[in-house]
């Protein structure tokens, strides 16, 4: 496997008011990879999703994607005194690309507490991912002067339903399915959108230990078929040492420790966070 | 039931109302209620759907639609006045020299009331589409109240004919030309309703966050919602025009938004169907059905207490009341009307008179309640 990164995040700080809920995080992650990010709840890590897909700006750093940046900025106005975190002045730009930009340059997600679109068909929600590719203008789609392009994505959106096991549900109502169904839609929704780089935040949330199993595989089968790169949250501790190449820990924002399943396993700081023993 | 008998079905639904108009076109009079009361129904089904497109289809609550409908019937009718009744209509003011010979046809001119509307939409919706719900709400509200103001101000008088404002308007002409003008508008919308576009307007109603994540930009679906929604609203606004004859400032008050968000509460946020069956109901109510509580009632010597003037929009309040307390769904839900659908409820309806769908446990004797 080459060893070219696909995103770098480099000195990321999120701050939201007084509370640093992102501290200095540095990540790379490479090509074909499956990376954990871990840590004990209120850590970061959903936040540090949402710096990366744009949901937040970040306060200071930069975000790149393939060597592109999609997020540079440096604390300004009333941050530049509030400010806690380091690297203050390394940053000049103000890059802040929006959710859907990011999404078409090839960052998919899904969400920690399911964000499926509600009262729409399983079918609708694939659909709905497909959209942002589409040609035709709204006229030409009003018209059906398109129905080729609708066609090929009707298409596509019921092979790769088929290939989730989900065709049988196509017409049901999203929140009809059951929980550990909603979950594999919402990661079939996200690769709807042709993504490299997709983010799962905790994925096996309330899922019984069969199906996290099942989805250990799952998430090793679409890394293949589609060739994905996947930076997984995840607090399921066998999921994530099962599955990912390489755990990045977090813990009060800031990043505590780096490397395979094995060594954080054994390193002391993460016992230590998870256990909360003092020193 | 397969496509093709679902299909067959519908056109004969749609001759059958086709039939029915033509027979009342037939067996009435010009000035009866009938024909009216259809064609005021059939425009308020059209300000209805294209309000539920916006409001209902992709969750942006609204409550500019009579702004957007006054903007496309002064435009309406400032451009279809005939040249040789202006002087008489601005006869206290003048009329402007641009306007002073132009007399467009009404197709045409429909189209362009619906341009403007669209082109004002545009033109705010970049500030307010911004806005957070609630305060979308206002600001929309706001924008209504203000072109009613800016209508009736002196510095138009010559275009808008101020407080006075506009009247010999021409009229449908032939019978069927309003339902041949709604049912073309309300048709692009369903097809656009049902493209990939309409989708995404259903994306972001049903969740702003995961639709932006899934690649859809938001303001630039949100304003195509907008504009196309007042185009439409802008037709109607016409079509209102022509319906009336004459209109001024006070023919599109805020209670007229109210009036087709009604409507479209009643048939359901989100469905087509339910907008259009409900503006005939509601239409059909308020303005016929409804009537004699309007009117003093004596019963031999006994005056019947309430009925006075004014007391059908009290009874037509509280309707309103109980449908978004005990029916938020209104008729149709988010569902659209279909024929399986139809069958079913006629199956279930069946089934209470014959008794054939009580379960068997269920017997008279006492079985197990379920
Ligand atoms: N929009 C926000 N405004 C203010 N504070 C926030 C915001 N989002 C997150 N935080 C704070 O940032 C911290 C990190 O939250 P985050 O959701 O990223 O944690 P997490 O690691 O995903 O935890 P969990 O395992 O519970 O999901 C928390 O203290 C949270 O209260
Ligand atoms: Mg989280």
């Amino acid at each position: 496997m080459s060893k070219e990164n696909i995103l770098k995040v480099c000195d990321v700080t999120m701050q939201f008011g007084g509370v640093v809920a992102v501290n200095n995080l540095n990540m790379e992650i490479n090509k074909g990879e499956i990376v954990g990010l871990i840590g004990p709840n209120g850590a970061g890590k959903t936040t540090a999703f949402n710096t990366i897909t744009g949901v937040y700006a970040p306060t200071n750093g930069a975000i790149y994607l393939e060597g592109k940046v999609i997020a540079e900025n440096h604390p300004s106005g009333k941050m530049k005194s509030a400010y806690k975190g380091q690297n203050m002045g390394k940053y000049h730009k103000a890059v802040l690309l929006t959710p859907d930009k990011i999404t078409k340059l090839g960052i998919a997600r899904t969400f920690q507490n399911i964000r499926l679109f509600k009262d729409l068909t399983v079918f609708e929600n694939v659909l709905i991912a497909k959209h942002m590719n589409y040609r035709a203008n709204p006229f030409s789609a009003t018209f059906r002067l398109n129905h080729k392009e609708e066609k090929a994505m009707r298409e596509e959106s019921l092979r790769l339903l088929t290939l989730l096991d989900l065709e049988k549900n196509k017409d049901d109502i999203a929140t009809s399915l059951p929980y550990g169904k909603q979950r594999h839609l919402e990661i079939a929704r996200a690769l709807a959108t042709n993504p490299k780089l997709l983010l799962l935040d905790e994925p096996a949330a309330g899922m019984n230990p069969q199906e996290s199993d099942e989805l250990m595989e799952f998430i090793h089968r679409i890394r293949d078929d589609f060739h994905l790169t996947i930076l997984v949250i995840e607090h399921h501790m066998q999921l994530v040492m099962g599955v990912c190449e390489r755990i990045y820990v977090l813990d009060y924002g800031s990043l505590i420790a780096e490397g395979t399943p094995e060594e954080i396993q054994n390193n002391p700081k993460v016992i230590e966070a998870y256990l909360g023993v003092d020193e | 039931m397969s496509a093709k008998k679902k299909n067959i079905c519908t056109i004969i639904a749609l001759i059958a109302l086709g039939v029915f108009l033509v027979i009342v076109e037939q067996t009435t009079t010009e000035s009866s209620m009938m024909r009216s009361v259809l064609q005021l129904s059939a425009i308020y089904a059209l300000a209805a759907v294209s309000m539920n497109l916006l409001n209902g289809f992709t969750g942006l609550f609204s409550l500019g639609h009579a702004g957007f409908m006054a903007i496309g019937a002064y435009v309406f009718a400032i451009i279809t006045i005939p040249v040789s009744k202006k002087g008489n209509v601005y006869y206290l003011y003048g009329v402007n020299d641009i306007l002073a010979n132009v007399e467009l046809q009404p197709v045409l001119a429909l189209i362009i009331a619906g341009v403007v509307a669209a082109a004002l939409a545009a033109l705010i919706g970049a500030p307010v589409l911004r806005l957070k719900s609630d305060y979308f709400a206002i600001a929309t509200l706001g924008f209504a109240e203000i072109v009613r103001i800016v209508v009736a101000s002196s510095p138009l008088n010559t275009i808008t004919n101020g407080s006075l404002g506009l009247k010999s308007i021409p009229g449908f002409g032939s019978f069927y030309f309003p339902f041949i003008v709604v049912v073309v508008c309300i048709a692009i919308i369903i097809l656009l309703i049902n493209s990939t576009y309409g989708r995404a307007f259903k994306a972001i109603r049903e969740d702003e966050i995961a639709a932006e994540a899934m690649g859809i930009n938001l303001a630039s679906h949100k304003q195509m919602s907008f504009i196309t929604s007042s185009f439409f609203a802008g037709i109607s606004g016409a079509l209102m025009a022509m319906y009336l004859g004459a209109i001024t400032s006070t023919t599109f008050p805020i209670t007229l938004t109210y009036n087709i968000l009604l409507i479209v509460v009643i048939g359901g946020m989100g469905s087509v169907t339910g907008s259009i069956v409900a503006a005939f109901l509601v239409t059909f109510a308020k303005e016929w059905w409804l009537r004699f509580l309007d009117q003093e009632m004596i019963i031999g010597t006994f005056q019947v207490p309430f009925l006075r003037t004014g007391f059908r929009m009290v009874v037509f309040s509280i309707i309103l009341m109980l449908v978004v307390l005990f029916w938020r769904k209104g008729l149709m839900g988010q569902k659209e009307f279909s024929w399986d659908g139809l069958v079913r409820t006629l199956k279930k309806i069946g089934g209470i008179f014959t008794g054939k769908n009580r379960k068997p446990s269920a017997s008279e004797g006492g079985g197990a309640s379920e």
